[in-house]
């Protein structure tokens, strides 16, 4: 059991960042476990790299402060041997998760491989406007340690994680980011039953994994598909057949939001659509906590595959 | 409260558990034989407590619960002739298990409503989730808006009528009962059932396993007015009849004590 939550300003940018934590709280009971974001602000040229140097578990051993400084300074060294011009870099609260900006005209999968070659690291999120930010706790721990309160943006998802196939760490964390295609992010709440045989095609086609998470191929998968040149919409419908299990799953793009659900509609969602915002999660209450009032909502039915522009 | 004991300061309900909260929070304002629980800032525990005590301590027959925030299980689990009113919507497994009440819901409601219930009537003037009537055995659930999927799963009894569409596999493994869904119904309708009535009044996407047409007759049309003019619904419109091939399950094989465990 997870809890997803996706919202939508189709009337330009708001607070999206308190907006998701107040659905994300107020679904706390569908996973205690850790807590993610996927945002996105207004696009500028800087290319945003959201990564991490360690996992919250193995914080406070022997030596890590040094390697986590010496780690930094690889990742820095490295985006200038690559061309990446080094903008800002930030490192958040708790010291192993980072965000900087960087001047880069570049391929992003050649930028994403060389920092992830540093033992450690890895790359939650690379794009313009997306901002992947997870950890564990529950939502206001995690709003609290990145200060997302101050955040804008036009949509975003963001998920609740009761660890039931992996382990409770960031690695498994939701959102995915599709590497290496920027601005792509996923929300999954289910069970992919063909997970090994999705991961070993997928990995053979050159795509890497960092988790043991099955959430993981969504993400990637459909950033094969958006490789050979289909719509996102047309994507989602083919992984209605091509995925195996239960799930109900949401994915953003820089300009739209999607979301999809399995054969025999085993995953709960409800959605609420006015012309200026579309809201959805797995619970009414979550849309409720953002709102403050009764709404008009609706559970789609099962092989719905819904998309919205920005 | 009823049914409950102290033994060296722990307090056991009726099954001999441990209560860890047993005291309704006596916030309900109370005017004869009505009452308004405002559930804004009750925990569920605390909402079906306070409801608890109004029904069955004070004898109070009319509830109205306002603002209740579309939180989980509530007004479950009343055994007693009384009237619930919910001025807003209710989340998941509301009014599971109940036994007599006449609920009333002006807004929608959640996953799994009226789970298990065994008698009294739920009207429901927005949509429902998921697995409606889940388990059914006895007593109306009337859904003015759509359903969701697995709608009667395992129903044991009763009716379930749904104004609107419904989703998969309604009537999954249905046992008995009936239901009255006026709109479209998604694939897999009626997959496994065993025995009941399924009436549809707009396009089937497809048939479950062992669901087969049936032939309406002068009792269908009876039962299906009778009970549109109990709940107000209007003129029923055309509706087609489906029951149970009663090819898959091999019923006859089965002694009679058993087929009694199984149905």
């Amino acid at each position: 059991m997870c809890g997803i939550a996706g919202i939508i300003h189709r009337d330009g940018s708001a607070d999206i960042g308190a907006e998701l934590t107040a659905m994300l709280q107020s679904m706390k009971h569908r996973g205690p476990d850790s807590t993610g974001y996927a945002m996105y602000g207004q696009p500028d040229d800087l290319v945003v790299v959201r990564f991490m140097l360690a996992e919250p578990n193995n914080m406070g051993g022997f030596g890590m402060d040094e390697k986590l400084e010496r780690n930094r300074a690889e990742v820095e060294a490295r985006l200038a041997k690559i061309g990446a011009d080094l903008a800002t870099i930030q490192s958040e609260s708790g010291g192993y998760a980072f965000r900087a900006t960087v001047r880069y005209g570049g391929d992003l999968k050649p930028l994403a491989d060389y920092l992830e070659d540093i033992d450690g690291c890895e790359v939650l999120s690379l794009g313009n406007s997306l901002e992947i930010v997870k950890d564990l706790g529950d939502a206001e721990t995690v709003h609290e340690q990145y200060q997302l309160g101050s955040l804008k943006g036009t949509h975003g998802i963001g998920h609740v994680r009761m660890a039931t196939e992996s382990d409770v760490d960031l690695a498994s964390a939701h959102p995915y980011w599709a590497y290496p295609f920027a601005d792509v992010s996923v929300v999954h709440n289910g069970q992919l039953t063909n997970y090994h045989v999705w991961r070993r095609r997928l990995e053979r086609m050159g795509h890497r994994f960092q988790s043991e998470c099955d959430s993981e191929i969504i993400a990637v998968y459909l950033a094969q598909q958006l490789e050979n040149g289909l719509s996102l919409e047309t994507a989602m419908k083919h992984s209605l057949d091509d995925f195996d299990g239960v799930f109900t799953y949401l994915v953003a793009t820089g300009s739209e939001l999607g979301v999809a659900k399995d054969e025999m509609a085993a995953k709960p969602l409800v959605l609420m659509e006015t012309d200026d915002l579309v809201v959805m999660a797995s619970e009414e209450m979550a849309i409720r906590a953002l709102m403050g009032r009764e709404v008009e909502s609706r559970d789609p039915f099962e092989r719905e595959v819904l998309t919205w522009q920005v | 409260m009823a049914g409950m004991n102290t033994k060296s300061g722990v307090v056991y309900d009726a099954r001999g558990l441990v209560e860890p909260d047993p005291e309704p929070p006596m916030t309900a304002e109370i005017d004869g034989d009505s009452a308004v629980i405002d559930a804004t800032d009750l925990t569920t525990r605390k909402i079906n407590l306070e409801l608890k005590r109004i029904v069955y301590d004070e004898g109070v027959n009319n509830v109205t619960i306002v603002n209740p925030g579309s939180k989980h299980s509530l007004g479950v689990g009343i055994l007693k002739r009384c009237n619930i009113t919910f001025e807003g919507s209710p989340g998941w497994y509301a009014c599971g298990l109940i036994d007599g009440p006449e609920v009333q819901i002006n807004g929608r409601v959640g996953w799994s409503l009226g789970e298990n219930m065994m008698s009294g009537s739920v009207v429901v003037e927005g949509p429902a989730g998921s697995l409606t009537g889940a388990a059914l055995r006895g007593g109306d659930l009337v859904i003015k808006g759509n359903v969701g999927a697995r709608t009667g799963i395992d129903q044991k009894g009763g009716t379930i009528i749904a104004l609107g569409s419904a989703g998969i596999n309604t009537g999954f493994m249905m046992q008995r009962g009936r239901q009255i869904i006026c709109g479209d119904v998604n694939d897999g309708l009626g997959d496994s059932m065993y025995d009941g009535v399924i009436y549809v009044g707009g396009k089937i996407a497809s048939l479950g396993v062992d669901c087969v047409p049936g032939e309406m007759t002068d009792e269908d049309h009876e039962f299906i007015n009778r009970k549109f003019d109990i709940y107000d619904l209007g003129t029923p419109p055309e509706l087609q009849k489906f029951e149970c091939g009663k090819v898959l399950h091999n019923y006859d094989a089965l002694e009679p004590s058993e087929r009694k465990l199984v149905l």
